[in-house]
Formats: structure tokens, C-alpha cells, sequence
């Protein structure tokens, strides 16, 4: 699909209104339909479509593997370690009302955290689940990272 | 009337997309079904006014999953093996239905005030939710606050699946990295 013109025109204005909506999804969950998971999806789906679009190894270049390992660490840790602050300033792991003065800004507050944490997870692991997919079609998933590199700058010549 | 016409209509692709996708036997077709499906469930769903689940549905089940299952697909020949009906596990499944169709007429009905499910700890998190948590969206503050601890361990499900798939898939194995170093001291290059 890479050489075809209006895919990547459509893509191009695509992507951007797809991860911006996912970070309405994400933070507008409190009012409306929605919250982390649906929001690490939508906005795993924008990064889907750049692949599809563009390829795996213009992907790995914007996005390494290891950002995916960083983001689904990362997002359960968040989760956790907000329960264990909730501990520590005196309260029941995840009881969010002593994490500020206000009980209820306190739950805003812990709410807005543990869904970040629950947003960064689902969103990786759907692109991680999909880039090692899809590269064991490719069956570049052997090739070192140089090699990735330097194969997608060849292409990058070539393309021009 | 019009709204058991809708709910009708809706179980009724249902039951036709899941018939067609057991009928045939080229893959690419039972994948797109498989997304169409979980589009129609979505907007059942919407009609039984569960938005946060119909999101979901809409978003996981139809995209993500039929994304999924179209990279897999490029890995698997294009036709199903032919294969005759399997005569026990046909049964199993049916008289399992059944028993599931002859129970639903135990439940109480759907948006019954007075059913047990909505008067045992719900009225407490609606209240909650408006008041002490100031949180419009009771699911957000059911799954998030009340429930914490559960939306923690559906996180860990979800972390533990990603690491399970790079392990077994990924080529985050000792071999596959042995490999990978022999040309690249990072050896990170899957997923």
C-alpha cells in the first residue's frame, strides 16, 4: 500500500484526528462513554494505520520496540504506585480520597492517574501486539536493528 | 413495538452473521464477519444503553481484533481444512444453549428496579458517584474508584498477555537474541 498516493494523503490527515480523539476518549471519560482502554485502543489503532500505510520499519524508526516495553511497564507501575502513595499518605491501597485535601479532588486526581496508567498499558501492548505480528510476516524480526535501519534508509534512496 | 422490532432485527443479524461465519471456509471472509459481528453486538449494546461496553466492543472487537487476526491470516493458508461435523462437542454446545435459553426466563426483567443486582450496592455507588466522587460517568467511577482493585488486575491480565505473546512469538527468547547479538549488541529488535 506504501506507493499509493491517496492512501497515504487520507492516512496523513487521518492519523493526527485519531490520536487526538483517543486523548478526548482518554481524558473526557469522567462526562462521557469512555476511559483508558478505550482510549489506549483508539490511539494504538492511529499507529496501526501508520504501519499499514507506511510500513514496519518506517514505524520502528518513529516508534522502537522498546517504547512499547517502557509504555506497558510503565502504565502498570503507574497504577500501582498510585495505590501505594494512597498508602503512604495514610489511607487503603487505591483509597483516593487522601491523596489531597479534598476527598473529591482527591478521587479526581487518582482517577485521572490510575486511567493514564490504564491508557499507556492497553495502548502499547495492542501495538506491540500487532508490530510483532506483523513482523514475523515480514519476517524481520531476526534482522538487528542496523540492519532494519539501514534497510529502510535503502528504501528511502530508492523511493526517491 | 418499534423497540422489540429493533432489538429483533439487531439479534436477528446476529444469529445470521455467526450462521454464515460457521458456513464458510475462507478465512478472509470469517474475519471480516468476525468484525461485522462484533459491530452488530455493539449496537446492541448502544440499545441497551451499556455506551461504555459498546465502545469497547466497537474498538476491540471490530478493529483491533479483525487488525489482528488480518496479520495472522497473512501467516495461515486461505481456506479452512475441510473437516465432518464433530458429533460430541455439537451436542456439548447445544444442550449448553439450551440451558442458558431455558434459564434467561428465571431472570428478572431487563430494567426491573426491583431485581436484586440494583438494590444491593448499586444505589450506594450511583449516590457516591454524584456526590462524593463528583464523577458523571458512574461506570468511570465504578471502574475506577470502587472497583480499583479489579481494573488493576484486568491492567496485570493485559500486561501479562503482551509478555506472554513477545515471549512466545516475539523472539525474546535466549536464541533468537543469541542470534540478534551475533550481529547487534542490542538485540531488542522484535515487537
Amino acid at each position: 500500500m506504501q506507493d499509493d498516493v491517496v492512501m497515504r494523503v487520507v492516512a496523513k490527515v487521518m492519523i493526527p484526528a485519531v490520536m487526538l480523539y483517543a486523548l478526548y476518549v482518554q481524558f473526557h471519560g469522567d462526562y462521557g462513554p469512555g476511559g483508558g482502554f478505550q482510549a489506549g485502543v483508539i490511539f494504538a489503532a492511529g499507529f496501526v494505520l501508520y504501519a499499514m500505510i507506511f510500513g514496519l520499519n518506517r514505524t520502528r524508526h518513529v516508534w522502537p520496540a522498546r517504547y512499547n516495553l517502557l509504555g506497558f511497564c510503565g502504565g502498570v507501575l503507574i497504577y500501582g504506585f498510585t495505590g501505594v502513595a494512597s498508602m503512604l499518605l495514610g489511607g487503603n491501597f487505591l483509597d483516593y480520597d487522601v491523596l489531597r485535601d479534598d476527598p473529591t479532588k482527591g478521587q479526581h486526581l487518582g482517577i485521572l492517574l490510575i486511567e493514564f496508567g490504564v491508557g499507556l498499558t492497553v495502548a502499547s501492548v495492542m501495538l506491540s501486539l500487532y508490530l510483532t505480528f506483523a513482523g514475523r510476516v515480514t519476517h524481520l524480526r531476526l534482522l538487528s536493528k542496523t540492519e532494519a535501519h539501514e534497510k529502510f534508509l535503502a528504501e528511502e534512496e530508492a523511493r526517491k | 413495538m418499534s423497540a422489540f422490532a429493533v432489538n429483533a432485527f439487531v439479534i436477528a443479524l446476529l444469529a445470521l452473521i455467526a450462521f454464515l461465519a460457521l458456513r464458510l471456509h475462507r478465512l478472509f471472509a470469517v474475519v471480516m464477519l468476525s468484525g461485522a459481528f462484533s459491530l452488530t453486538a455493539a449496537a446492541q449494546f448502544v440499545i441497551l444503553d451499556a455506551v461504555d461496553v459498546a465502545f469497547t466492543e466497537a474498538a476491540v472487537g471490530a478493529g483491533i481484533s479483525t487488525v489482528l487476526a488480518l496479520a495472522t491470516l497473512s501467516l495461515v493458508p486461505d481456506e479452512e481444512k475441510p473437516h465432518s461435523i464433530a458429533v460430541l462437542p455439537a451436542f456439548l454446545a447445544i444442550a449448553t444453549g439450551a440451558l442458558l435459553m431455558a434459564a434467561v426466563s428465571d431472570l428478572p426483567a431487563f430494567g426491573d428496579p426491583s431485581a436484586p443486582i440494583h438494590n444491593h450496592v448499586a444505589p450506594e455507588f450511583i449516590a457516591g458517584s454524584a456526590g462524593k466522587i463528583d464523577v458523571p460517568n458512574v461506570v468511570t467511577s465504578v471502574l475506577a474508584s470502587y472497583r480499583g482493585f479489579d481494573t488493576l488486575g484486568e491492567v496485570v491480565v493485559v500486561f501479562t498477555a503482551a509478555i506472554a505473546v513477545l515471549l512466545i512469538v516475539g523472539g525474546y527468547t535466549r536464541t533468537a537474541r543469541r542470534k540478534a547479538n551475533g550481529q547487534d549488541k542490542g538485540g531488542r529488535n522484535a515487537g
